[in-house]
């Protein structure tokens, strides 16, 4: 059973049941005047889905970009893997933001092959394996910008699910998606929690992500508003293959 | 370990750019024009010709170069894949050397095309060591370049960034645009030795190379 304790409701929660891999200490980010978190103290523990919510503004892709290592925290401090800097741990860190961060003149395919290239010191999936991880035909030729959203979306899955990270961050995975695809991504998403992947997740879709939540995170003006253990719906691979 | 790197990301400019031609025609459009525009303003003939094409043809590779490098870095841009490329462990190093070589080769298409055209329109006959251009002109296109790349990714997060480009460039590669003008004037008119003007070229490339190189992990994750 793992539960985070409240140890300062608005400002700090921690749980010491499970090995953390991302701990946040006061953490704040201001953008010029603007405070985008504020004074932040979390533990993401290893193996866990962790669903943020909060409005627009709330502050959770400028908390996903800190983990990433794509921003630096104005004040606090972060620690991924360990590591002081999370740029240091960024070959374990899977981020999928709002766009697909892929090349639309390249196919899904020819991506996957230039992306593996840059991860070439580590494990990586072979490129037709990421994409039929998503569910994507490795043989079609079309370029990326061609593509619906969902597939789109998934082909970014794909990217991220290349270098087989241990923490993905997924900024809005399932945004301008109709119901068919969102549930696809869902899907998609709960394979990589059955196989033990530790995952942050931002939406506005709370009914769609919460089944899969081991924790809800709820973020409100940039400070942690709530956070919630729940017990999700067990892990079971087999049942939950896209 | 970075040539690998270096020539993934080459290589993937240019299967992209062979798909949408999107850099080699604006270049080349530009610089006909500059080149079309000069020749009917100074009828150019024999000893004019000689004079005034080493700086026209300076002036079609700069701004044909700067039309180029303002859609350099906006494939990265557009779509976040610039933070698909920081959030990997590739050196950064080698995706700035790949973008350079590949604006290199690009611009160099547009050089190979239009040498028989300043041969056609300026009745160009070279007095000097013809083959020098061979050093000249591409030592002064990388000189562009490895500017041109570098800044043109230190103003990507400016709004203005079509505009800085250029203000930021130009003062920059001034060294270089004279070298390159006298050496290739130098070449063409066969009156003085061009020897100068290259090392001062190379001596250039090799400065700006190496800093550029080490300073780009740092705009590179500029907030």
């Amino acid at each position: 059973m793992t539960r985070s304790t409240i140890q300062d409701p608005g400002s700090g929660y921690t749980s010491h049941n499970v090995a953390s891999i991302v701990q946040l200490d006061s953490v704040s980010k201001l953008y010029g005047t603007f405070v985008a978190l504020r004074k932040i103290t979390l533990e993401f523990e290893a193996g866990r889905t962790y669903v943020l919510l909060g409005e627009n503004g709330a502050g959770k892709s400028t908390l996903l970009r800190v983990v990433a290592g794509l921003l630096r925290p104005t004040h606090g401090s972060i620690r991924v893997f360990d590591q002081p800097k999370p740029a240091d741990a960024r070959d374990r860190i899977g981020y999928m933001s709002h766009a697909p961060m892929l090349y639309d003149e390249l196919s899904a395919l020819e991506n996957m092959h230039y992306f593996a290239g840059l991860y070439r010191e580590r494990p990586c999936l072979l490129p037709h394996q990421a994409l039929e991880a998503v569910s994507l035909d490795p043989a079609l030729a079309r370029p990326t910008g061609q593509y619906s959203q969902g597939m789109r979306q998934r082909a970014s899955l794909a990217r991220v699910l290349l270098p087989q990270p241990d923490l993905l961050l997924l900024d809005e995975p399932f945004s301008n998606m109709d119901a068919a695809s969102a549930r696809q991504m869902l899907a998609l998403v709960q394979a990589q929690r059955a196989a033990g992947k530790t995952i942050i997740l931002t939406t506005h879709q709370r009914e769609l992500a919460e089944p899969i939540a081991d924790y809800l995170l709820t973020l409100q003006a940039g400070a942690v508003a709530s956070l919630v253990a729940r017990q999700p719906e067990p892990r079971r691979p087999e049942a939950v293959r896209p | 370990m970075k040539a690998p790197y270096s020539l993934l990301h080459l290589l993937k400019d240019m299967r992209i750019e062979w798909r949408s031609r999107d850099a080699i025609n604006s270049m080349l459009f530009f610089s006909l024009l500059v080149v079309v525009i000069f020749s009917l303003a100074f009828n150019p003939a024999g000893a004019l010709s000689r004079e005034i094409t080493g700086p026209i043809l300076c002036v079609a590779i700069l701004f044909a170069a700067v039309s180029a490098l303002n859609q350099a870095w906006s494939r990265e841009l557009r779509h976040n894949v610039l933070e698909a490329h920081r959030m990997s462990p590739a050196p950064s190093s080698a995706l700035f050397l790949g973008k350079v070589i590949s604006n290199f080769l690009f611009v160099s298409v547009v050089e190979l095309l239009l040498a028989p055209l300043f041969t056609i329109f300026y009745n160009l006959r070279a007095l000097g060591n013809i083959w020098l251009m061979l050093l000249a002109v591409p030592l002064g296109t990388w000189a562009i370049l490895i500017n041109g790349t570098f800044f043109a990714a230190l103003s990507i997060r400016s709004r203005n960034r079509e505009l800085l480009l250029p203000l930021i460039l130009f003062p920059i590669f001034m060294p270089a645009l004279l070298a390159m003008v006298l050496a290739i004037s130098a070449i063409l008119s066969g009156d003085s030795d061009p020897s100068l003007w290259i090392k001062m070229l190379a001596g250039y490339d090799i400065i700006f190379t190496t800093i550029s190189l080490l300073l780009f992990e740092t705009v590179l994750n500029a907030e």
